[in-house]
């Protein structure tokens, strides 16, 4: 085995190549975040179930909290720690004011190059004719 | 040991590259299969299992018949058997490949097959399934390689390796249980509720793996300098025909059931099979060729001057597993479903997609074999050189 | 299981968050002040065994298909068009949570009786999924992604279906179908209350849960003019008890112990 320079070009090379998506990050400019339209509907409701910056952050994991709440416990009403209750709905309730999925769900998902399958099923948007 | 795998002749090359087209054109189809959804196989809202778990039950018994040269050579030490239990072994590997696609062509969402682990549901059979399958591969690649690396050392296999190896025995008679309670265990489903279908299951996969051993250890022979032996080949050929006889006779028990009783229920399924029911029959020339196949492999396997010549042992080898194919393959997953619970007759047969799927899955496997085949014979000619 | 799980990642997350002591302070101080809960709304109707009685004498085809009609448009379930997609594909991947059959292919145990009243023979015969008590089709799925519910509700978590069909092959009663490709395109109204499904997952009758959460009946009992009767089977005072114990009724393939959740009368 005289290879051994080979073998380690080699799986230095591999390596650069498998976290190549971190060097392009660091090295690439960087895009600004995109900005969210809110609907009127929203606009004028002011606050969502929690506050703005606790629903950018987690909104996922209360979607996954109130799927399971409705699926398998067979709860439908959710009570915000500001004591307001709300149907456990995505369809009727999240998208009911936040009706314009590509100015509002779909921006920050583009943005963050995520895919979510949610509304292969739940229907996208009962307002927007598009 | 991998090496002597990327070292080969033309006609290696050549076939390697055979089985890659295979497996990209299977791919290339599964692709559009993910994108459409299973509405490009012939399965329906009746026969919701077809082709591709067919598959997945009739390797099963390949894997599971590579118990008969691991089990004579380390229980009964039986010397011969040392020099060909490897290439069972890996058959098994190969046949376990072939398992394990199928069954992941076969999901709806195969993206979320993680959920069998996340969610454990120990009273399902399918979870059970996916352990001894599993277990079975790690089972065999541990044991496989190691016993082959310790031939090529000449030094005996470490000792740790024993356990494996006698794990390995009851754990393949498991696989083919617990494949074969995936369908017994169902109410309503009177062509598969049966407490024979498991030991059935065993009889077929210890003719049908062990045949298909003989025709590769008669291609090995052919195409290498490595000799699985003759001796070896006609141990195997008594196996072949002693399991035969019991899965012709287990048919038999089912078709004393089912017509001395008379229940209509399990009468049906055997008669949709054999001579169609309410009109409708595209399996009953696949069963009988299947039946036909089956027994005219044992009038060839019982007298000792047909068996004794390998060409007629090989034409007999190649009905048999044909013949099982089609009787495990084809027959039995359809004939459970049809006539359907609401005693109406939708029948089944694959589409062209699916089978184009199915043939890239084999291929993968072929690949696999081969790779490890390759290996093998390698060091068997290295150590008898 | 799935609240330890959670709870799980909950404490190996703060465990982890621990190794700073910082972060130790900022979880703490956001663990403090009212709470956010689920509960179940006020006015959803509860069981410990839903059950249907089916009067078969009060429902003719127009009925019936008006019955399978508003189930099948509430759950924005698909119909394939035989003149759209060809008779075999139609046939083939047919979904279908309540339809009419014969009483020879509902009751296929005593169904070949030789000598019939023809009005019976002739009857519409609604079938569906049983909600049985002991169901088979929870105990073939690998994912828990069909189980049965406190109320005896067998009901499917679309998100978690693999699309394995196990449950396909384990119902007796051919309750059950696969979505073989996205029913999008091939749903003639949809109801926008109510989500469609993906393709490959495994679909059937969920005895109208969203409607019994808000006080509501199952769609096929609001449209059967009377004919379908639901409630609560192990409570002895409940309108369907009293329904049973005045007429004979019974219930498909009772032999093989699956205990099914839906009488007939005949």
């Amino acid at each position: 085995m005289n290879d051994k320079n080979k073998v380690i070009a080699g799986i230095v090379i591999f390596f650069v190549l498998l976290t190549s998506p971190f060097w392009y990050n660091l090295l690439a400019a960087k895009t600004p975040a995109p900005e969210v339209v809110l609907t009127a509907k929203a606009k004028a409701a002011k606050v969502c179930v929690r506050d703005t910056a606790w629903m950018k952050a987690n909104h996922m994991q209360l979607l996954d909290e109130w799927r399971d709440a409705v699926v398998l416990k067979s709860e439908r009403i959710y009570v915000s720690p500001d004591g307001k209750e709300y149907n456990m709905s995505l369809s009727n309730t999240c998208l009911d004011c936040h009706s314009n999925y590509t100015e509002f769900c779909q921006r920050c998902h583009e943005y963050a190059s995520i895919e979510p399958y949610c509304w292969e099923c739940h229907i996208n948007n009962p307002k927007e004719t598009e | 040991m991998l090496e002597y795998a990327i070292k080969g002749d033309k006609r290696y090359y050549a076939w390697i590259t055979f089985l890659l087209a295979l497996i990209g054109i299977g791919f290339g189809v599964y692709l559009w299969q993910l994108r459409f959804g299973l509405g490009i196989t012939g399965l329906s809202r009746d026969v919701s299992w077809g082709f591709y778990i067919a598959q997945l039950t009739y390797m099963v018994g390949v894997a599971a018949g590579g118990v008969m040269v691991v089990l004579p050579y380390y229980l009964h030490d039986y010397k011969a058997f040392g020099r060909i239990t490897v290439l069972g072994e890996f058959l098994a590997i190969a046949a376990l490949v072939v398992c394990l696609l199928s069954v992941i062509v076969d999901l709806g969402q195969p993206g979320r097959i993680l959920n069998v682990w996340i969610h454990l549901s120990p009273h399902s059979v399918l979870f059970w399934d996916t352990v001894v399958l599993n277990g079975y591969l790690f089972l065999n690649l541990v044991v496989g390689w190691n016993v082959l690396q310790a031939e090529r050392n000449g030094t005996h296999y470490p000792q740790w390796v024993k356990p494996f190896i006698y794990l390995s025995i009851p754990w393949a008679i498991s696989i083919h249980t617990v494949t074969a309670f995936l369908y017994c265990g169902l109410p309503g489903r009177h062509f598969w509720l049966t407490a024979i279908l498991a030991p059935r299951f065993l009889a077929s996969a210890f003719a049908a793996g062990p045949a298909l051993l003989v025709l590769l250890c008669l291609l090995i022979r052919r195409v290498t300098n490595f000799d699985p032996g003759r001796e070896q080949i006609q141990t195997l050929a008594k196996i072949i025909t002693y399991a035969l006889i019991a899965n012709l006779f287990f048919f038999g028990c089912e078709l004393f059931v089912a017509f001395y009783s008379n229940i209509p229920g399990h009468m049906d399924h055997i008669t949709y099979l054999f001579a169609g029911l309410h009109g409708h029959g595209v399996l009953v020339p696949w069963m009988w060729a299947s039946m036909g196949l089956m027994v005219l492999a044992l009038l060839l396997l019982i007298p000792p001057i047909t068996r004794r010549n390998e060409g007629v042992l090989a034409v007999a080898c190649a009905m048999l597993f044909i013949g099982a194919w089609i009787d495990k393959g084809l027959g039995l997953i359809s004939a459970g479903f049809v006539p359907n619970p609401l005693h109406e007759v939708n029948e089944y047969m694959p589409t062209l997609p699916e089978v184009v799927i199915t043939i890239g899955v084999y291929a993968i496997a072929a690949l696999v074999l081969t790779v490890l085949y390759k290996m093998a014979v390698g060091v068997k000619e290295e150590v008898a050189a | 299981m799935e609240d330890s799980r959670r709870q799980f990642l909950k404490i190996t997350g703060i465990a982890a968050l621990g190794l700073s002591t910082a972060s130790t302070a900022g979880v703490l101080a956001a663990d403090q002040g009212p709470q956010p809960y689920t509960r179940k709304g006020d006015e959803a109707l509860t069981a410990k065994q839903w059950g249907l009685v089916i009067d078969t004498t009060k429902i003719d085809h127009e009925l019936a298909e008006k019955i399978t009609e508003a189930c099948h448009t509430t759950h924005n379930v698909p119909f394939f068009d035989p003149e759209i997609v060809g008779p075999e594909v139609a046939k083939r991947h047919e979904i279908k949570w309540i339809w009419e059959t014969h009483y020879h292919n509902a009751f296929v145990d005593s169904g070949s009786n030789n000598y019939m009243s023809e009005e019976v023979e002739h009857r519409p015969f609604l079938v569906l999924c049983n909600h049985c008590e002991a169901p088979p089709c929870c105990r073939a799925c690998p994912t828990e992604a069909t189980y049965k519910r406190d109320d005896g509700i067998v009901i499917m978590n679309f998100h978690r279906c693999i699309g394995c069909r196990f449950c396909m092959a384990a119902c007796p009663y051919g309750s059950r179908s696969f979505n073989f490709r996205d029913p999008r395109p091939f749903i003639k109204e949809t109801n926008l209350k109510w989500p469609t499904r993906s393709k490959g997952v495994v679909e059937k009758c969920n005895f109208c849960v969203e409607r019994l959460a808000v006080g509501k009946a199952p769609a096929c009992v609001e449209a059967s003019d009377g004919a379908i009767v639901f409630g609560d089977l192990e409570d002895p005072d409940s309108h369907i008890r009293e329904v049973l114990r005045e007429h004979y009724t019974t219930r498909r393939r009772v032999s093989l112990g699956t205990g099914p959740a839906v009488y007939y009368i005949i």
